[in-house]
């Protein structure tokens, strides 16, 4: 694995994106790599963008900001989101793993700004970057059993799609430790589910 | 969950906390007997944490504001225990009359008021730099640069405190209190003192005092050399040195990395960074030729080493930082947060050195940026305050006389956007609406035409409204206050208030009633559902036309909070056969004006829609509805 290696996981707020950089942090953490996750969610509930940072080395503490066009992987639980940083943290190295699901902002329910074309926009992704998985996770959240928890089947789709080193079991026994008991059995539906998908993808892809 | 790993865990055991977490559990290892704030973003969770431990152990409490919070964690102080107050930047405002007070006067027990700024406002209405407020208080600053020694610093700041019997800062920022990292755990200090308040020990303010707390800075600064909170890396000697201070200096440590340059390069922390370490900063600057300086918000750590070499160093120093401009990101020097790439940039500037920033070329950047919306902030689905800001902009509009409307600060600072129908004329800092209203209203003599109203929120009404209604009642003034009453204190995550009927260990106490209290100084009090959106509208308008001051309370619980509490939400739908798409005449009303993120409109359709993952079922959209296509279900 590459080192520092640097992710972003970016959505809407109350998408669930710092559970998702708690259980990546502390499986990173459990398989020895210094760990640093830095998150901007002071108006999370608020419905604006928020983003988690999260920079693993095996050798040093890094910041909780990635640099500029420095992110390896970018998981993107909306699509204008995924893309947005893309753009900031990027480069044509970057692998992206997006959530085609649109969240309207509110400027575009009102009228004001123009949503675009999904299948548009995931070809523009596929034009800055070599490795898109699309994950179709409020779906598969939703046949999971609540649409709620797609941001655990992107966690099981950064499993299952191999770009960081950290094992399976190390992330289910982190999301054992992570979510309250009543709702573990469907967060690891989910997260199997993610796995699944990704693991699917992989093969389509060397086929 | 972290807040086990800070309670419960073991010296020696590494865990992953947030910079909160880190700093509450430094407080636990100090042995600290008296934790008080009130709440403010990003720093919550070091009370919410705290207040998981028995009251017999550490008292914790949500006070009504920041001067309450640190006049008793002060109290504590000067009965001997370490006492910790926690408050976000804007915070130290409020409790900055007592502080400079009681800075006088001095303490006893361990005192330490923990601040976080918001570089780049991530949570806030504006960014601060509180250093220098802790500079005008005279107060010294401890800066931590990671999760880590945020808990280290805070065992140090108790232990400062103590050796100059004054308070201590420990500036928190928002990338270390909402950053995680590993900690390793020391021991909890389990024996706890009894407190102490021998008859005839004083602690008083007098004008005479200020050479005390003159002399306890000096006192600081000679411990400060010595504390091991300063300290560099890098080469001995050096051409150009970096002196950093906060989460900084992992930014500039990753930039030297970046650019090859880890033996060239002094990298100087300054931990302390009020009252500087002069020794350490002098011997550092020997034989320097360029210093570059990074630290968050403004160049406090710069003015003080550029102040400190005109009067003592003998060498030649280039400064380069923000005063010179050199130290700038998108939004030029002294504003907004540090990151790696402005100190690379920086960096490669002084050196002369080429270094290619990795990304996509500018026009494919910009051309992919022209197709993504922005996303603004939005009020939950659901949020009352969505249906109480409807009501408010349709009872204007039928009043007539263009109403001003002065804002305040908490979830429904969002009246100033879109999201709020852009309601706010003004919006400042807590408590400013009702007296900005106030004062408007006594302008009729001079030619204002245009009645006042201001929005307040309930928690923000026990924090600093009561003033500014009493003045307004008393000196006879013409407005209408409008209390968003959602039962908590919602924007920094749902602490409880002196409304709310528990405390922050979540013990029953009786509930100070907002109604009771405006009533009790003789003002009329309604209170109404915002959810019943067209009756509160015409109850505005009439209240707008009544003389003097006028509160309405208009009460209902926080969309996220009912939501937690796992109530059946109602299904809310739209029946397509009913909508009449783009030829209603209503011009998508329950999207493009409404704004709930609930309400989605159906392209392919041609009609209206409700986003069941969103949707919270509010169902006030279907009450606005010109047709009634919006259908609540189980509901006639």
């Amino acid at each position: 694995m590459k080192d520092p290696m640097n992710l972003v996981i970016t959505g809407v707020g109350g998408q669930g994106n710092i559970l998702v950089s708690e259980i990546l942090a502390k499986a990173a953490a459990a398989v020895g790599y210094k760990v640093t996750v830095g998150e901007s969610y002071g108006m999370s509930q608020r419905g604006g963008s928020v983003s988690s940072h999260i920079r693993l080395s095996r050798k040093l503490l890094y910041g909780p900001i990635v640099p500029a066009g420095s992110a390896d992987v970018i998981v993107g639980f909306e699509p204008v989101e995924a893309t947005r940083a893309a753009l900031e943290f990027g480069s044509p190295g970057v692998k992206i793993i997006v959530n085609p699901r649109p969240v309207y902002p509110v400027g575009v329910l009102m009228g004001k700004d123009n949503y675009p074309d999904i299948d548009t926009l995931l070809g523009k992704l596929k034009e800055i970057s070599a490795h898109v998985v699309i994950i179709k996770s409020t779906s598969i959240a939703t046949q999971a059993g609540n649409p709620v928890v797609q941001n655990v089947v992107m966690v099981g789709a950064l499993a299952g799609i191999g770009y960081t080193s950290i094992p399976k079991e190390t992330f289910g026994r982190i999301i054992g430790l992570s979510v309250p008991e009543k709702n573990l059995d469907l967060n690891m539906k989910a997260f199997n589910m993610g796995y699944e998908a990704a693991q699917l993808f992989r093969a389509l892809k060397t086929n | 969950m972290s807040w086990k790993d800070v309670i419960e865990g073991k010296q020696g055991d590494e865990v992953l906390l947030n910079g909160n977490e880190a700093i509450a559990r430094g407080a636990i290892e100090t042995g600290v007997c008296f934790a008080a704030s009130y709440p403010g973003s990003p720093t919550t969770e070091i009370i919410e944490t705290l207040a998981r431990i028995p009251a017999s152990e550490i008292y914790t409490e949500w006070s009504v504001n920041e001067i309450v919070s640190l006049e008793g964690a002060a109290a504590a102080s000067f009965a001997g225990l370490r006492a910790m107050c926690v408050m976000k930047s804007d915070g130290l405002n409020v409790a900055f009359d007592f502080l400079t007070s009681m800075n006088l006067g001095g303490c006893k027990g361990g005192l330490v008021v923990t601040v976080a700024d918001d570089p780049q406002g991530h949570s806030s209405v504006k960014e601060y730099d509180a250093r220098y407020l802790a500079k005008a208080a005279m107060v010294p600053v401890l800066e931590p640069s990671s999760v880590e020694e945020a808990k280290d610093m805070t065992r140090l700041a108790f232990e400062l405190s103590e050796r100059i019997k004054g308070p201590v800062l420990l500036r928190s920022v928002t990338r270390i209190a909402h950053s995680r990292g590993l900690v390793k755990l020391g021991e909890p200090l389990r024996e706890k003192r009894t407190a102490f308040f021998p008859a005839g020990e004083c602690f008083l303010t007098k004008t005479v005092f200020h050479m005390k707390a003159r002399d306890r800075v000096g006192k600081a600064a000679l411990v400060l050399e010595e504390c091991g909170l300063n300290f560099a890396e890098g080469p001995e000697q050096a051409e150009t040195a970096i002196f950093c201070s906060g989460t900084s200096l992992l930014y500039a440590r990753e930039a030297i990395n970046m650019l090859g340059l880890r033996d060239e390069i002094k990298l100087v922390r300054v931990g302390t960074t009020y009252p500087l370490p002069e020794y350490f900063i002098l011997s550092h600057l020997k034989g320097v030729k360029n210093v570059i300086f990074a630290e968050e918000v403004r160049p406090f750590l710069e003015e003080g080493v550029m102040l400190l070499y005109a009067r003592k160093s003998t060498n030649k120093v280039r400064f380069f930082g923000k005063i010179s401009g050199d130290v700038a990101g998108t939004r030029g020097p002294s504003c907004g947060e540090m990151n790696v790439d402005i100190i690379l940039q920086a960096l490669a500037n002084v050196k002369d050195i080429q270094y290619h920033i990795p990304g996509y070329p500018r026009n494919k950047i910009a051309e992919i940026e022209a197709m993504i919306p922005p996303r603004e902030y939005a009020m939950c689905p659901g949020c009352p305050h969505r249906a109480s800001f409807w009501a408010v902009k349709t009872a204007i509009a039928v009043d007539g006389r263009d109403c001003i409307v002065a804002g305040d600060i908490g979830c429904y600072c969002l009246g100033a956007w879109d999201t709020g129908f852009n309601l706010f004329d003004t919006l400042h800092c807590m408590g400013a609406g009702p007296s900005i209203a106030g004062g408007l209203s006594k302008l009729g003599r001079f030619g204002l035409k245009r009645p006042a109203l201001t929005f307040v929120g309930d928690s923000t009404f026990y924090h600093a409204v009561i003033p500014g209604l009493i003045n307004g009642h008393y000196s006879g003034s013409d407005f209408m206050c409008i209390v968003l009453d959602n039962g908590v204190t919602a924007m920094t995550g749902h602490q409880p208030h002196p409304g709310t009927g528990i405390t922050v260990q979540g013990m029953p106490v009786s509930k100070i009633r907002i109604e009771d209290i405006v009533r009790g100084f003789g003002v009329t009090c309604e209170i109404a559902d915002p959810f019943d959106s067209n009756h509160v509208a015409e109850k505005i308008c009439f209240l707008l036309r009544e003389p003097g001051l006028k509160v309405l309370i208009l009460r209902q619980e926080c969309a996220l909070v009912a939501r937690r509490r796992e109530r059946q939400k109602r299904k809310v739908y739209v029946d397509q056969s009913l909508c009449r798409g783009d030829t209603c005449g209503c011009g998508r009303f329950c999207t493009s004006v409404w704004g709930c993120p609930g309400n989605i409109w159906d392209q392919a359709a041609g009609k209206a829609a409700i986003d069941e993952a969103v949707c919270a079922g509010c169902g006030v959209c279907a009450s606005l509805c010109p047709v009634g296509a919006i259908i609540v279900e189980g509901v006639d």
